[in-house]
């Protein structure tokens, strides 16, 4: 087992070296400099700053020093948007708030999705598994501001003197709700759909046969036996949508103003803040790897013919 | 573990119809069997693949499953009525006083719990009251009593770390931790190879005697049913061609078709060139069943009235019958003759007496 995780660590940090590498190369491909604005500064500032910021040397330079700086811990300081604030201090009082919405958003989701798979696969051809088909396919295929739009119209003040929720996130317990529902809305869909789909084949199985002639009841057949035999594909799936949903959806932070991650990241493209956007991008890197990394220790927690020593398989 | 023994009918089954209803069209699986099964005797139910053999078993332990419906007969088991029984009723049942195992234990323990885990489970499931070592205790008594050794460890093992042999043995195990009084094994031994397979119809055969249980043995094996079984019903596309005591099915058959099995069976005294004997054709299609006898199109000794009706059930011995016009034609032969006997006897008698007088 230790030999395993210690394996997997390894790997870990070459997936994140050539994570970093890719995203050096193609964020200085993107035609633009950190110093356009509506008011372009004179040549002669843009070449000092470029000195400064040590952007006036090659590429491959560039990558090299920052590498090394990584090693020591030292993730730059932002060069635009908070001009010489650190890049951990920024995201270290970002993330929080993406992960509040996000963990709320993805456990209620699983409490949801699952359940509702569980009812789809029970009820199949009924009009109970045809209802549930129709909601989640609208909510896989609906995009995040469609959904954020719609609960944004319903409940918070699109018709007249039905406004329950803010329109914008201040961080009060109230604030919290659209967000959370519109961010978990589509992972809850997905999930229903992949809970349903994977029960149905467990469900088939001979020990569901087995356990019907043992004389069990019937929710302990469906929950105990074809359950724990459905969650693989679940897990699977959820890994990497955790990391996702805790480093905050980009749509649901700028629809309702929320000073997430998420948002953030993508400003900083925007921006060519170089900095940011490399330290972003290696903190959901890492992120998705440790999730990763989780998922394939639950397999062995659900699955006991799962041996993680033999590859994982 | 040894039970008073009860005699007497444990199971009765009466016209038995069942019926899968699909899109095609209705598919009569099972067309109006009957049989009865004593305490303590074992019946084997033989016949290929399609037959209904399984379907008719899994009537009686209501696991059918839709789009199969019993549509019309009766089952009685221990004097109650199994089809007038709720769902909960049939929960109850089943695992407790009905229990079944099934052709192959690879896939039919639960991968992801242990084997006491599963074992307890089922014992549980029937009695509530039992403590959770008392129940550990019985799952381990149960598991020594297969032949199963190191039971401790076994509790604590997954389905994947037991080789197939042993596997079926903790099936057997399952099944029989609720003392049922009637056991259903579909093809327990199919799945396993030749000498797995004798040790477990060792095992039945030993934990029959133990237990006086009465069993059903569905199997399309004619070998394993000379080992194991009392009485035979050979059943054909749905119906019960023939049914008798083990050694009339396999000295004295009455239906082309189980002549045609038995013919079909590899048998260690033949000579070396003597080649098996396929049964021609191929089984009927059960959407359009033909009328008259369903094996009349494969029989060798098919008539004209073979495809028209279907044939009754003509006493061969006791407890022996056989749905066959042939044999419909010997016995009106032989009571013909009989007849005749009987008239000659009572003419010789009337005469005999009227020399009396």
């Amino acid at each position: 087992m230790a030999k395993y995780i210690l394996k997997r660590v390894l790997m870990a940090v070459i997936t994140l070296f050539i994570v970093i590498c890719l995203t050096f190369f193609l964020m200085n491909a993107i035609p633009g400099s950190p110093w356009l604005s509506e008011k372009t500064p004179p040549q002669a500032t843009i070449d000092a700053l470029n000195e400064k910021y040590g952007l006036d040397q090659p590429v491959i330079v560039q990558l090299g020093k920052y590498l090394a700086n990584i090693v020591h811990g030292d993730f730059g300081t932002s060069i635009k948007m908070q001009k010489d604030r650190p890049v951990l201090d920024i995201i270290t009082t970002m993330f929080p708030v993406s992960a509040a919405i996000g963990i709320i958003a993805i456990l209620w989701a699983i409490l949801v999705g699952v359940p509702l798979g569980c009812l789809a696969a029970y009820k199949r051809g009924t009009w109970v598994d045809s209802l549930l088909r129709v909601i989640c396919t609208i909510g896989i295929s609906m995009p995040g501001f469609v959904v954020a739009t719609i609960l944004l119209y319903l409940l918070a003040g699109g018709i007249d003197g039905f406004k329950i929720f803010p329109t914008i996130f201040d961080g009060s317990l109230k604030s919290y709700v659209l967000p959370c529902l519109a961010l978990g809305f589509y992972p809850m869909c997905y999930l229903s759909r992949q809970t349903r789909t994977a029960m149905l084949d467990s469900i088939n199985q001979e020990y569901i046969k087995t356990a019907r002639a043992k004389g069990l009841k019937n929710k302990k057949i469906i929950f105990k036996h074809a359950l724990r035999n459905a969650l693989i594909p679940v897990i699977t799936y959820l890994g990497p949508q955790v990391a996702f949903t805790l480093c905050g959806g980009f749509v649901v932070e700028t629809v309702f103003s929320i000073p997430g991650l998420g948002r953030y990241f993508v400003q900083s493209i925007q921006n060519r803040d170089y900095p940011i956007i490399m330290g972003t991008t290696i903190f959901l890197a890492a992120f998705i790897i440790i999730m990763n990394l989780v998922v394939d220790l639950l397999y062995k927690l659900v699955d006991p013919r799962i041996n993680l020593s033999k590859g994982g398989n | 573990m040894e039970e008073k023994q009860k005699s007497g009918k444990l199971l009765e089954v009466k016209d038995l119809h069942v019926s899968f209803f699909t899109p095609a069209g209705e598919v009569k699986a099972v067309g109006g069997i009957s049989y009865d099964l004593n305490y303590d005797e074992v019946m084997g139910i033989v016949g290929e693949s399609g037959s209904g053999k399984s379907v008719e078993a899994y009537s009686i332990i209501g696991l059918l499953q839709s789009p199969g419906k019993v549509v019309g007969g009766s089952i009685t088991l221990e004097g109650e009525d199994v089809l007038a029984k709720s769902k909960e009723e049939m929960i109850d049942l089943r695992g407790n006083k009905v229990a079944m195992i099934f052709q192959n234990p690879m896939t039919c323990l639960n991968p992801v719990y242990t084997i006491g885990n599963q074992l307890i489970e089922a014992l549980k499931a029937h009695d509530k009251k039992v403590s959770k070592e008392e129940a550990a205790k019985r799952a381990m008594e149960m598991l020594e009593l297969v032949g199963i050794n190191n039971v401790e460890k076994r509790m604590k093992q997954y389905p994947h770390e037991l080789s197939g042999g042993m596997r079926q043995r903790v099936m057997i195990a399952m099944g029989l931790i609720c003392h049922p009084q009637l056991l259903i094994a579909d093809e327990p031994t199919t799945a396993l190879d030749v000498t797995i397979q004798a040790q477990i119809l060792e095992l039945m055969k030993d934990l029959q005697k133990k237990t006086h249980m009465g069993i059903i043995f569905i199997t399309h094996n004619l070998g394993v049913v000379a080992e194991i079984c009392d009485k035979v019903s050979v059943m054909y596309a749905g119906k019960m061609v023939e049914q008798g005591p083990v050694d009339d099915i396999f000295y004295k058959p009455g239906h082309p078709y189980t002549m045609g099995l038995l013919r079909s069976m590899p048998r260690v005294d033949a000579e070396s060139y003597e080649r098996l004997i396929p049964i021609e054709g191929t089984p009927v299609d059960m959407l359009n069943p033909p009328e008259g006898c369903p094996f009349a199109p494969r029989c060798e000794y098919a008539m004209k009235i073979c495809l028209q009706k279907m044939p009754p059930y003509v006493e061969l011995g006791e407890n022996h019958r056989a749905a066959c016009w042939l044999r419909v034609q010997e016995q009106m032969a032989k009571e013909k003759s009989g007849q005749a006997d009987a008239k000659a006897g009572s003419q010789t008698e009337n005469k005999e007496a009227g020399d009396h007088e």
